[in-house]
């Protein structure tokens, strides 16, 4: 362990990890090529975001996790104004108070949330011994709940559902008793009629109601996910070729450069493309569990954890929303969306990742 | 991990962990693989629905030509303006542009465009000129598309507007000749296959699936000179004479083919405002009334073929009334006795009534009925009316008497005028057509050669001094003829003051070529008789009808007329 540093190690990266994430990128500025109508102008400013967002992870890589658990009760404590600002001044896009204009640029905060709640409940858990005590899974519940509140309020149900897993996933990782999780399943299952009848908005449950029969209302509710499903099934194999995919490129799946992106990929490369995506993303997560399992403590552990889990829960969802196994929200599928913010968070959840795990050797001498 | 010593993180929990990881992405790998492989066809199906349309080219319609190929129907490509409403509704800001270069208010597009939300596709303007149609497609506005459709022109317009008929804004034949030959102008619509997007519009032509064949184009028996010039002389007659309607029908005698055919009133196919009601009738053939006078020839034929007269045969017509049963037949005077040439020149009804009670009713029905009496010419004209003529053995005396001068039996004017056509062709009943036909298409002798030929000598002396007839004489020509002035039935019996009057005949009387049938309905003038109504207006379209056709005049000394008329039946085709 005592040998010089190499290029990456002295920067604190994976480099499977980083090959992988270029990789993925690569096929989404690809697909994105197709699926935008061939406009070389989104390819560039989709370019530069991904630059942009690669510089980010590079930076925040060579933080020390100790470094970045003294600032994470700060970044908390700063996403929840901006949640509270943005449900008072935020601008209003597609019917939801989400955007926060700060003049030189439009961001989502909840987008940040999705960082700082996994980040101050890892914080807070690694403060004591785990396994956590009942009483400070309470309190790192309410660290979860009253973020995830405020972005259902938008309202924004798929990106409270996410924040609320990221958070949820750190818990898990750091150890709740088998009792306690299956306790708090049922807890969850008891309150989904709750959330139905109360939470829910018409149009919220009016997607669920689509998935489960999207003949129902094919030219309303039930034409996303029909549309797509075409999409993903007239494929073939091998598809029908990158810029030939008859669903994508007449305009009937809907948005398909941001959330429904995967059905454009999926027709056009075919079945072969998309296990090939499967298998590339299964990589990331895997080695992202990897890395964050090698963290020495436990703060950037469970973090990392966390957030690689949340990873996954953003391609599961994306992907099972555009197959029509879930109702849709709107999730864009990693990396590969047209889109800044998403990048711009996962990128950061990537450095941070890299620095857990960059760090350690350099810890241990 | 061997050097993470206090670690938290019981091992197993990995596994658990890394198996619902695994098993979430082998859920989507399934998902994905059971939509590729296991749906795919019906996906593709699917899909291809949604992007594939086929698209009717439609053919263009055959022209309809009069017989020396003068146009009467013809196509022409023109644009109709579609939209989609829901595009167009969002292109709100571009309504008064679109307005004013389709000459539409911006009412008349929100009532379009409203009142279709859902649908995909609502016509803005059909039929508009190329220019328009150019200029609204240069403005690109979101959801406004042009198609190509045919629009039918008549270029004789009200002149041959009742036989020609007309097509409907789809093209499709509604009344008259462009019904009956609806099928074969249409022609076949060709299809392509093209691929539309999500908003319709298409994108590429993928294949021609089926070639449009053109419709076929037909010559009408129709010559539109003398279309023409029955038009122009039924018009004038009709003011002159102040009648309600009136209608005047040309036949070549050997062929059937209706040459003319014209009604009052008219109305002009160009002008769709124009085509409606009672004016788009062509009465000619639709419309039935009782033919009067105009039957006796036929009640004379009858006599003749009975062998119970002979030409030479008289009749005592004292004292000018005859009582059947209750019923009274009246002459308009007391003729005496007199032959069946004078009953036909003066239109005895007693003398008619007569030949009637002496001939069985069978042979009277049966002169009738192979005249084409109650049954439809087979002509194919839309909505032919078959007239009606009842069984002999329903016939009591009254009946007999009034069917032998024309009442108690209805006709079409075409019927009658064919039945006049079969005096003119030495006894064959001609196929009644409205199509050019070769020549002598397939006749039929109904009555004896001879008989008609008597009948045809007598009928000439109705134009005689002192025939009602008079007033039809054509310069030149010897014409054959009868007058009829009919009551008009109306509901409980007679109507004392609304008349017909009929004049129908044949020329030259040698060797006929044409037979006319003039009908004045309803004139308020103070003459109100066939002969005096009908007959001018005969006179005026069989001698235009004979110098058009360039027929060599069989009259050239006026003088020897009665000579001839009194001595044997002239022979037809005798050398």
């Amino acid at each position: 362990m005592h040998s010089h540093p190499t290029l990456p190690q002295r920067f604190h990266l994976d480099i499977p990890l980083l090959l992988a994430i270029l990789v993925l990128a690569g096929i989404g500025l690809v697909v994105l090529y197709s699926a935008g109508g061939e406009d070389t102008g989104l390819i560039v400013k989709q370019g530069v975001r991904f630059l942009v967002a690669l510089g980010l992870m590079l930076l925040v890589a060579q933080i020390a996790p100790q470094h970045l658990a003294y600032w994470t009760p700060w970044f908390y404590a700063g996403s929840l104004g901006l949640l509270v600002l943005v449900l008072a001044v935020g601008d209003v896009g597609k019917g939801a108070q989400r955007w926060l204009d700060l003049g030189v640029l439009r961001f989502q905060p909840s987008e940040m949330v999705k960082v700082a709640v996994p980040a101050m409940v890892a914080w807070y858990l690694s403060e004591r011994a785990l396994p956590p005590s009942l009483p400070r899974l309470l309190v790192a519940a309410a660290i979860i709940v009253v973020p995830t509140a405020l972005i259902a309020k938008q309202p924004d149900l798929g990106t409270s559902l996410l924040v609320a897993a990221a958070g949820v996933f750190v818990l898990l990782v750091a150890g709740m008793s088998w009792r306690l999780i299956l306790a708090m399943g049922a807890l969850c299952a008891a309150f989904l009629p709750v959330l139905w009848y109360f939470f829910m908005h018409d149009y919220q449950r009016q997607r669920v109601l689509t998935l489960l029969n999207p003949q129902s209302d094919p030219l309303g509710a039930g034409y996303h996910i029909i549309q797509s499903k075409i999409a993903v099934g007239s494929g073939g194999v091998f598809g029908k070729g990158w810029l030939n995919g008859t669903q994508s490129q007449l305009d009937f799946v809907p948005e398909r450069a941001t959330d429904f992106i995967f059905a454009v990929f999926s027709e056009e490369f075919g079945l072969v493309g998309s296990l090939g995506l499967l298998t590339l993303y299964l990589f990331i997560v895997v080695r992202g569990l990897f890395l964050a399992a090698e963290a020495q403590e436990t703060f950037g552990r469970l973090l990392g954890a966390g957030l690689v889990l949340t990873f996954f829960v953003y391609v599961f969802v994306n992907i099972g929303m555009v197959t029509g196994l879930l109702p849709v929200v709107g999730v864009p599928l990693p990396l590969i969306s047209y889109g800044g913010t998403s990048m711009v968070t996962l990128m950061l959840a990537f450095g941070i990742l890299m620095s857990v795990h960059g760090h350690r050797r350099l810890l241990s001498d | 991990m061997t050097d993470t010593p206090d670690s938290p993180v019981i091992p197993w929990r990995h596994h658990v962990a890394l198996t619902v990881l695994l098993g979430c992405a082998l859920l989507m790998a399934a998902r994905a693989t059971d939509l590729t492989m296991n749906h795919r066809e019906f996906l593709q199906q699917e899909g291809d629905a949604r992007m594939l349309r086929v698209m009717e080219i439609p053919a263009s319609r055959g022209t309809l030509r009069d017989r020396h190929g003068a146009l009467l129907a013809v196509s022409t490509p023109v644009k109709s303006v579609w939209a989609q409403p829901a595009e167009l509704a969002a292109a709100r800001d571009r309504w008064p542009e679109l307005g004013r270069e389709l000459g539409v208010t911006l009412e008349h597009i929100r009532d379009r465009v409203a009142g279709a939300r859902e649908r995909e596709f609502v016509y803005l303007r059909r039929h508009v000129e190329p220019g328009v149609a150019a200029r609204v497609a240069a403005l690109e506005i979101p959801g406004v598309a042009m198609e190509r459709e045919y629009r039918r022109f008549y270029p004789a317009g009200e002149v041959a507007a009742h036989v020609v008929g007309f097509t409907d804004v789809d093209g499709v034949g509604r009344e008259g000749m462009e019904l009956a030959l609806d099928e074969r102008l249409q022609g076949r619509a060709g299809s392509k296959r093209v691929i539309r997007d999500r908003l319709g519009r298409t994108v590429e032509n993928v294949e021609s699936v089926r070639v449009p064949v053109p419709g076929e184009d037909v010559h009408l028996s129709i010559d539109l000179r003398i279309q023409y010039l029955a038009y122009r002389a039924l018009k004038a007659a009709k003011q002159r004479y102040r009648a309600a309607g009136g209608s005047v029908v040309v036949l070549d005698v050997t062929s059937g083919e209706v040459l003319a055919m014209v009604n009052q009133p008219f109305y002009n196919p160009n002008k769709g405002s124009d085509r409606v009601g009672a004016r788009v009738r062509n009465r000619a053939v639709t419309d039935l009334f009782e033919p009067g006078s105009t039957i006796k020839p036929f009640t004379v034929l009858a006599g003749l073929i009975s062998g119970e007269f002979k030409p030479r045969s008289t009749i005592d017509t004292s004292p000018g009334l005859l009582r059947v049963g209750r019923y009274t037949v009246r002459d308009h005077r007391d003729y005496g006795v007199i032959d069946l040439q004078t009953v036909m020149a003066k239109s005895s009804n007693v003398g008619a009534s007569r030949i009637a009670l002496t001939v069985a009713p069978e042979t009277l029905w049966r002169v009738y009925d192979g005249l084409g009496f109650g049954l439809s010419s087979a002509s194919g004209f839309p909505g032919e009316a078959d007239g009606i003529l009842t069984d002999y053995m329903r016939w009591g005396d009254i009946h007999r008497v009034t069917l032998s001068y024309g009442y108690g039996l209805s006709v079409s004017a075409l019927q009658l005028a064919r039945a006049y056509a079969v005096l003119g062709a030495d006894g064959v009943l001609p196929p009644v057509t409205f199509e050019r036909s070769a020549g002598d298409g397939g006749g039929r002798q109904v009555v004896d050669g001879r008989y008609v030929r008597q009948v045809r000598a007598m009928m000439e002396s109705v134009l005689d001094e002192g025939g009602t007839g008079g007033r039809g004489r054509v310069p030149g020509y010897r014409v054959a003829g009868k007058t009829g002035t009919v009551k008009k039935s109306v509901v409980g019996g007679y109507a004392e003051d609304r008349y017909m009057a009929l004049f129908a005949g044949m020329a030259p009387a040698s060797a006929p070529r044409i037979v006319v049938l003039a009908v004045m309905d309803e004139p308020r003038s103070e003459d109100y008789y066939g002969g005096q109504v009908a007959a001018p207006l005969f006179a005026k379209v069989m001698g235009g009808a004979l110098r058009t056709l360039g027929v060599a005049p069989d009259d050239l000394a006026p003088a020897s007329r009665q000579f001839i008329a009194n001595l044997e039946p002239p022979a037809h085709g005798a050398p």
